[in-house]
């Protein structure tokens, strides 16, 4: 009784979070013009448009190097901060770590707008550079509190004995501190990555001519539903996925062993 | 290749908590100097101090003529063995002994070459390859020794370094260290709270306390002739009797002892365990034997004088055996000394 509740409700739960992700993928493979039942096909002309269009191509492009661009810029920063942070004792590091943490809690909405205003004021025009540093802004708090974390005595230790063997700065954190935390480091830049490539409100506040993939499929979500909405949507899942996934290989594996 | 170092009058304090107050100490070139104390009697700090990791609050640090005090533990011809080891754990053991060399920037092959000696010197050629995690702890402290003196430091700082290690294999790796110190003859600090490690391997002993200097010495010294109740009681056990002096002569409890004074007043006689016994030199008077066990290299016999019946002393008996409990025999002395009266020791 008590193994079929539990079957029972994980069923609904999965359902529940994965159902809409299932139909939208469905029906990208649909054969008529609109994204609803009855369900006939399959077909994967919706897919032949999307790889076709010069538009939605761009967008993925820029994307991706938003993505990229600005997570490992998120994650450099994140990691001298929190590698400065865990190591020495500064003035106000307390507030310095609640800081550099705050834009965690404030709604990305906020942040879109504070960044819009100021970057009105100094006369940067809504751009993929602009929302990449808004990307930063988001991710950097994120590279810094999984980084702060990881930073150990064993790390510490190791630094030590390579700064007393003559080692410089920056050569303790290249050959010591950053393969030491390789595993923190390829999290914190997979999951900036993802969240980058998700992200749209920041991205449609603070691009223009160029846009990122989630603001095109925003400005084709206009014009109506269509099943070539879908095909994009469920690539942009299935880069998501795969990014999870080699996240799990790379990262957790490699911290398991 | 080596160095010799001046501590000048080193002052250092971690806010309120002074941990080294006005040490000064010389070291000669080639020596193995033992910093031995409790925890919290400033030897680490010293240690880190004479590391770079430390600048002191006052005072100087010289290797040879050189004013070292303000210079970066990258730029001192120091390396130091840590107690953890921190072996760089994504690097093969020939990697990790040639970061020193690597940071000097010589060349691969160089090295490699330098690495696989050290290496070899202390006996893990086989496992160039191999990655710290594979190692067992005396293996690691290996590497750790190898990596330090890769890069021929003038001198090597030894934290702790067998802390980690059972008993059996410290003992092996003190002989090693005794005998890797005295074929390459770079200077040695090395720090413990273990008072047979440092006899084991010091050439001189300096015991610590409360960031002060207490005695400092060869073994044989320290712990037969301590300077201080402190260095005695740390060195090993030690029956410590009152004593006071007058005119020329010593009285304690047990009657008149046969040895020259430190002066009029307070003292204390002080006679190792082994020293304690049926013969000697030293007339103690009658003493009941009161409890007796047997230790392997010898008899552990608990004394009571018949003149001072409240104090208990320990003899060191040979392992032939031991009187009957409850005979009264005559005790006697060897190698005893007078210490002023301190403070009663902890």
């Amino acid at each position: 009784m008590g193994r079929v509740l539990i079957w029972g409700y994980m069923t609904v739960l999965y359902g529940f979070i994965f159902l809409p992700v299932a139909v939208l993928v469905l029906f990208s493979f649909q054969d008529s013009r609109l994204p609803v039942p009855p369900f006939n096909g399959p077909s994967l002309k919706w897919y032949g448009q999307v790889l076709g269009d010069s538009d939605l191509m761009a967008a993925l492009g820029n994307s991706f190097l938003v993505a990229l661009v600005s997570s490992a810029v998120a994650l450099l920063l994140g990691f001298l901060a929190a590698h400065a942070l865990a190591r020495y004792r500064l003035p106000g590091s307390v507030l310095m770590r609640g800081v550099l943490i705050a834009p965690m809690t404030v709604s990305y909405l906020i942040i879109a707008l504070g960044l819009l205003t100021v970057f009105n004021k100094i006369g940067l025009p809504p751009s993929l550079l602009a929302t990449g540093i808004g990307h930063v802004v988001i991710n950097l708090p994120l590279c810094f509190a999984i980084l702060y974390a990881a930073m150990g005595d064993q790390q510490k230790n190791a630094e030590r004995a390579a700064r007393d063997l003559g080692a410089s700065e920056v050569r303790v954190l290249w050959l010591v501190s950053a393969p030491m935390l390789m595993a923190p480091l390829l999290a914190a830049f997979f999951l900036s990555v993802t969240f980058s490539w998700d992200e749209f409100i920041i991205a449609f506040l603070l691009t223009r001519f160029e846009v990122t993939l989630p603001v095109e499929i925003w400005s084709m979500l206009r014009s109506g539903l269509s099943p070539k909405t879908n095909a994009i949507g469920s690539l942009v899942f299935l880069v998501s996925v795969a990014l999870l996934i080699v996240l799990d290989l790379v990262v957790f594996r490699k911290s398991r062993r | 290749m080596t160095a010799a170092i001046s501590v000048v009058s080193v002052h250092h304090a971690f806010g309120s908590f002074v941990a080294l107050e006005r040490v000064d100490l010389e070291i000669a070139a080639g020596e193995f100097i033992v910093l031995l104390g409790p925890s919290g009697c400033g030897k680490t700090t010293l240690l880190s101090i004479l590391g770079g990791f430390l600048t002191p609050t006052r005072g100087r640090v010289l290797f040879g003529d050189r004013d070292m005090t303000q210079v970066a533990p990258k730029d001192r011809p120091t390396t130091t063995m840590f107690q953890d080891y921190a072996l760089f754990p994504h690097m093969s053991l020939l990697d990790n002994v040639g970061f020193g060399l690597r940071m000097r920037g010589q060349g691969r092959a160089m090295r490699h070459a330098k690495a696989l000696e050290m290496l070899a010197m202390v006996g893990l050629e086989g496992k160039a390859s191999a990655r710290p995690h594979e190692l067992s702890g005396g293996q690691r402290q290996r590497v750790a020794l190898a990596r330090a003196l890769a890069v021929d430091p003038k001198v090597l700082l030894l934290d702790e370094p067998l802390g980690a290690l059972d008993l059996k294999l410290r003992r092996q790796m003190q002989e090693e260290l005794k005998a890797i110190q005295r074929r390459i003859g770079t200077t040695f600090v090395h720090v413990t709270h273990d008072q047979e490690e440092a006899m084991a391997v010091a050439d001189r002993i300096v015991v610590m306390n409360h960031g002060r200097i207490e005695d400092i010495g060869p073994p044989q010294d320290i712990y037969l002739r301590p300077a201080s109740l402190f260095s005695a009681n740390f060195m090993g056990e030690i029956n410590m009797i009152p004593a006071s002096a007058q005119g020329g002569g010593v009285q304690t409890p047990l009657g008149p002892v046969a040895l020259p004074p430190l002066g009029d007043g307070a003292q204390t006689l002080c006679i190792r365990p082994e020293n304690l016994g049926l013969s000697g030199e030293i007339a103690l008077g009658e003493a009941r034997l009161t409890d007796a066990a047997f230790f392997g290299t010898h008899h552990r016999c608990h004394f009571t004088p018949t003149a001072a019946p409240d104090l208990t002393l320990i003899a060191h008996l040979p392992q032939g055996g031991h009187p009957e409990l409850g005979s009264l025999h005559q005790l006697y002395a060897s190698s005893a000394v007078l210490l002023p009266q301190e403070e009663t020791p902890v």
